[in-house]
């Protein structure tokens, strides 16, 4: 699925305008915030659901080749974050939504379950 | 981070990159720049997945717990080498931090998603040959190697 697609059915805020995220596909999601977990278990090509915002974020993403990561509950990432995503090509979302409910809403929509 | 040589030859090549203690802005650029520098050389794509999770947590784990140290990167035709030295301060029971989900990481290091006693054993689930060798007052070495398959090898029948 479209990581635009994602963005618009689940009304997700975009924090790096300038990373362009019309090609991107999304080929299944991962919800930690062990950044150990996440450099473990998370494929390639996922959507990465988390509350953390901190630099190293970016650092793992790009490793994983992670294209999209989704920040929970209103928060907020960290200025040097947004700079450093926009630097690298990744795309820093975000959402007012928990993990659970965003993870629940995103998994929905890949697996093409209605009532999301 | 920085390269402080690299050294290449014909099949071989090699990087090494300083690691700073509690340098987090920079944390990552390590491992970002062993990848890329593979990719560049047309490493197996697995390969390149299993080296870059080893070099991401040998280089926050000398961020995280140790005084600094250095990441060395060797490559050639049969496999990727990956050495990773601290300056300490070592540890003491190596057993006991080899344990998934055991770890010594301080409450702001949890906060930021660190420490989840996941490094190590991230590291030797990846590696092909895992070594670990440490020394209190002195430091750790942590050695891995990741073998290229063979009939992956360009130019390898």
């Amino acid at each position: 699925m479209k990581l635009k697609e994602i963005i618009e059915r689940c009304n997700l805020r975009v924090f790096t305008p300038e990373v362009n995220f019309e090609d991107i596909d999304i080929t299944g999601g991962y919800t930690s915030d062990l950044l150990s977990d996440v450099m473990a278990a998370c494929e390639a090509g996922s959507i990465w659901v988390t509350i953390q915002r901190h630099l190293n974020i970016v650092a793992v993403a790009k490793l994983k080749e992670i294209p999209a990561i989704l920040i929970t509950r209103g928060l907020v990432p960290e200025k040097s974050t947004i700079e450093k995503a926009q630097a690298e090509g990744v795309v820093l979302l975000g959402t007012g939504l928990n993990s659970f409910e965003a993870t629940g809403k995103i998994y929905c929509l890949l697996k093409g379950i209605k009532g999301a | 981070m920085m390269i402080q040589d690299t050294v290449s030859e014909t099949n071989k090549f090699r990087f090494v990159y300083l690691i700073k203690p509690r340098d987090f802005s920079n944390a990552g650029d390590a491992s970002a720049n062993v990848k890329a520098e593979l990719q560049k050389h047309g490493i197996e794509p697995d390969v390149i997945r299993r080296v870059s999770i080893i070099c991401f947590e040998a280089e926050m784990n000398i961020v995280l717990y140790t005084k600094g140290g250095k990441l060395i990167v060797e490559v050639d035709d049969q496999k990727v080498d990956i050495l990773a030295l601290d300056k300490g301060p070592g540890i003491e029971d190596i057993e006991l931090v080899m344990t998934p989900g055991y770890s010594t990481a301080p409450e702001w290091a949890l906060e930021y998603g660190f420490g989840a006693g996941m490094g190590l054993p991230n590291i030797k689930n990846n590696s092909d040959v895992f070594e670990i060798e440490s020394e209190v007052g002195k430091g750790t070495i942590v050695h891995s190697i990741v073998y290229r398959r063979k009939n992956e090898i360009k130019g390898n029948n």
